[in-house]
């Protein structure tokens, strides 16, 4: 019996640390309508903040994880003025929109990792801290969830935060409110890229990590995204817990092997049926 | 006269709303069928529901005399219907004659590139777009993007065409030589199903009229009757411009 | 001269520039170098098939490409096929599950489409890296006896490059006729506003389907040709991504939706990666490299090469495409 609530809690914890990952591509997704494709990036470069802050300033990351959201926000401001704004100002149509985006923003994390590559190599990495690997798991799920509520509180409680929720129901309503749509948008892709390298400061220490580990994450936080739908904090983590249960049980009866392939069918599935999220309506 | 259309107990419901409620109509071939309404009376959903963009809830559509209810829209194309959109629709950076070739090609007419080419050239000289053939057409103006509409639904040689609102936006000058270019295409044989807002064109230029109200058909008949209809006028009431114009005529 | 001609014409006489340079040269070092311009031209003239005519973005195309190399290494390495009949089943086999693949997925518009398709590719990694008939993650060798039926492995280099000169320049002009007929005018159409398009007639799921297909054709070829080549094959260089960004990246280049675009896009994507493979300096830098073209592409000419001459110089307007 208790491998089992071994695997349920294993399971809960790493799918909390996925919708720590997730966070900031939801964000994105739900108020930019772009699919983040710099995301993963900004999680390893999270990831490598976590590991070179520890290494020269002895600074753990679930401290440095605050630095890291502060690097990330600016980072995040300036990359959509870089390479976000001129689309969102000049794209003719929804459609050319969503594809220049997609394209800008893999140039971004081709950009991102490039240089990751060229000082780091693929060399695998780790932080080192004197934590068993559960109690760094339960750490950042304990982060997870902070971030979750905090996030919620700041969209639903605070005028910036409704801000951001006006402009990604209606922009062109929000613009007419009087709301500074540019700057709302560029303050959500700067929180999005802030939440994606502190999540990828805080996973850096539960596991190692190399310069293309990101690219993983966002992988898995397409298909959170997906099942736990956009816009609403709650339904990633949800989305995350599905899909950490998912790998660990799935893990517990059959070939570990095949998780990707049934994770990738899950997300192909739900785009085809749900596409606004396993709890949202039909399309 | 022979009906072309036929139209029996349609229905469309938006989740716990009723857009249409049970309309039954027929069009006989070469007639101009007007359909009116207020706004959210569920014109448009009717032209969409005949022409499958959207689902019926239930009902059925007959065209000359066949169940077509549930073929997909390129299908009722094909056996002769041909669709404008009320909010134009431009293939934005294809030009003015690709866009009506489009037309030719895929429409009842079914025509070979070659044969499409010339075909739409007509149309476009029929409906004075011919010297703007090469523009983008995203870059025509309003007026002009309308006619595109109608030159694209013509090129395919339909028996039966849907113009929702072929008429908006354009000036009085512009409105007389549309009537004029609808009343050209009645005398081609084509018969004409034309959701209006501007009465008193509508009224001059339909065969027969259908109200609709609140997904309802509360009324039918020459434009005469229909001017005089008690539940017409009602239900225009509130939106008095309208009922004025009505009366007026 | 009729449209389009002038730029098959260019297209035709880059592909067998490259063809016939090693050829005339008899160097093997040119060869190995035309064999990858030529394969990337094949590539994004098969996505262009797709993306450029239908405006469907395919981030998962390398599929295809991977799908084609096992098919084809597997009918070889087991049942010892001769390649010629091996590629065309690859090409057929391909084709096929992407008209099944398509059927389903071509319902999804825009991002959601994409996503789906980088979806496809990472089940179809995952899938084949558990499968020991087809070597797992380690993927399958070739015994140097394979290359025996076509003469020797120097013979079998030069059979690879003839294949892959062919099978592009097949792809080439598959997509002039197709942009210049009546299909593609319909392709066109869905590409601008897919609405506007079924109400005109076009049957837009079996375009866009037959379309998927095709493009999935000539990849699974190239793929087969290339591991044939390669003489292994695994699931990380079959299934990468990076080679599906780099196809969407020369179109891109190039100029979308057109015939010389993916041609022109690929040569100068090939040449620009080889400056920098060769430069000490830029050798590590290459992908932020590409990245910032990239992005000052998406940014700053969004048409593409051919797209920007065709704005700037006058009379190229109407004979370039």
């Amino acid at each position: 019996m208790s491998i089992y609530i071994d695997t349920l809690i294993n399971g809960i914890l790493i799918g909390l640390i996925y919708s720590l990952a997730a966070m900031g591509l939801a964000l994105i997704w739900g108020v930019l309508k772009v699919i983040n494709l710099s995301h993963g990036a900004f999680i390893t470069l999270g990831m490598f903040f976590a590991y070179l802050v520890f290494k020269y300033f002895h600074i753990p990351p679930y401290i440095s994880v605050f630095l890291a959201l502060i690097v990330g926000f600016i980072l995040g401001f300036i990359s959509y003025f870089i390479a976000l704004h001129r689309i969102v100002s000049k794209a003719k149509s929804f459609k050319e929109y969503e594809l220049s985006s997609l394209l800008s923003t893999f140039s971004l994390s081709l950009i991102i990792t490039g240089i990751l590559l060229f000082i780091f190599a693929t060399t695998p990495m780790a932080i080192n801290l004197p934590l068993s690997l559960f109690q760094t798991k339960l750490l950042a799920s304990i982060f997870s969830i902070i971030f979750t509520v905090a996030l919620g509180l700041f969209l639903y409680k605070t005028y910036l935060g409704k801000a951001i929720r006006a402009v990604s129901q209606n922009i062109d309503a929000a613009k007419l409110m009087g709301i500074n749509t540019t700057l709302v948008l560029a303050i959500s892709f700067a929180l999005g890229i802030a939440l994606a390298m502190g999540a990828g400061n805080l996973i850096a220490m539960v596991f190692p990590f190399s310069s293309l580990s990101g690219a993983s994450y966002e992988l898995k936080s397409f298909i959170i995204c997906v099942i736990g739908g956009l816009g609403n904090p709650i339904g990633t983590i949800i989305g995350g817990i599905l899909l950490g249960l998912l790998e660990n049980f799935f893990g517990l009866f059959f070939n570990q092997g095949f998780v990707p392939f049934i994770e990738f069918t899950i997300l192909i599935l739900l785009l085809l049926f749900k596409p606004k999220g396993l709890f949202g309506g039909s399309k | 006269m022979e009906n072309i259309l036929q139209v029996k107990n349609l229905s469309k419901k938006f989740g716990g709303l009723i857009a249409l409620n049970n309309v039954s109509f027929e069009v006989k071939k070469q007639e101009i069928l007007g359909i009116i309404g207020p706004n959210g009376a569920g014109k448009s959903t009717l032209f969409k529901c005949i022409t499958s963009i959207y689902k019926p809830s239930s009902g059925k559509v007959y065209f000359e005399g066949k169940d077509i209810t549930y073929l997909p829209t390129y299908k009722k194309v094909k056996l002769g219907m041909a669709i404008t959109h009320q909010i134009v629709k431009p293939l934005k950076e294809l030009s003015v004659l690709e866009n009506v070739m489009v037309g030719a090609c895929y429409g009842k007419a079914n025509l070979s590139l070659k044969e499409a080419k010339e075909k739409a050239l007509e149309i476009l000289d029929f409906l004075g777009l011919y010297d703007k053939k090469d523009l983008e057409a995203g870059k025509l103006n309003v007026p002009q993007k309308k006619r595109l509409e109608m030159a694209r639904a013509l090129a395919g040689k339909p028996d039966l065409i849907f113009l929702d609102e072929v008429l908006a936006g354009l000036n009085p000058a512009e409105v007389s030589k549309m009537l004029e270019v609808i009343l050209k295409i009645r005398e081609k044989g084509i018969t004409i199903l034309m959701i209006e807002h501007l009465m008193h064109a509508i009224m001059k230029i339909s065969d027969r009229i259908i109200v609709l109200d609140h997904g309802q058909k509360i009324a039918e008949g020459t434009p005469k009757e229909i001017a005089k209809n008690e539940k017409v006028i009602e239900a225009y009431l509130g939106d008095p411009k309208f009922a004025l114009k009505l009366v007026k005529h | 001269m009729k449209k389009g001609l002038f730029s098959l014409l260019i297209s035709t006489f880059i592909i067998l520039y490259f063809l016939f340079l090693p050829i005339v040269k008899s160097s093997p070092i040119l060869r190995e170098a035309s064999f990858t311009t030529l394969m990337y031209i094949g590539l994004a003239i098969s996505l262009n098939i797709l993306m450029g005519f239908t405006g469907y973005v395919s981030f998962g195309h390398v599929v295809f490409f991977g799908i084609g190399g096992y098919t084809t290494f597997t009918l070889l390495y087991y049942y010892n096929f001769p390649l010629i009949l091996a590629l065309l089943i690859a090409g057929i086999l391909s084709a096929l599950i992407a008209g099944l693949l398509g059927f389903v997925v071509l319902n999804l518009r825009g991002a959601y489409f994409a996503i789906a398709t980088i979806g496809i590719n990472e089940a179809v990694k995952a899938l084949v890296n558990n499968l020991d008939f087809l070597g797992g993650a380690e993927g399958l060798f070739f015994n140097m006896k394979i290359y025996k039926a076509y003469g020797g492995p120097q013979n079998a280099l030069w059979l690879s490059f003839y294949l892959i000169g062919l099978v592009t320049l097949i792809a080439l002009i598959v997509s002039y006729f197709i942009k210049h007929s009546k299909f593609g005018l319909g392709l066109f159409s869905i590409r601008e506003d897919e609405d506007a398009a079924s109400t005109l007639g076009v049957n837009t799921k079996l375009f866009k389907t037959l379309t998927f297909m095709l493009s999935a054709f000539f990849p699974a070829i190239i793929g087969g040709i290339f591991f044939f080549k390669n003489g292994s094959i695994d699931p990380q260089s079959a299934f990468s991504l990076t080679k599906s960004v780099e196809m969407i990246f020369m179109v891109m280049l190039g100029g979308l939706g057109t015939i010389l675009g993916p041609v022109l896009g690929a040569v100068t994507y090939d040449k620009i990666k080889e400056a920098l493979l060769v430069s000490e300096t830029f050798k590590n830098l290459h992908l932020t490299i590409s990245g910032i073209i990239l992005l000052l592409i998406v940014l700053f000419v969004p048409e593409g090469i051919v797209g920007f001459l065709r704005k700037k110089i006058k009379p190229l307007k109407n004979i370039l495409d």
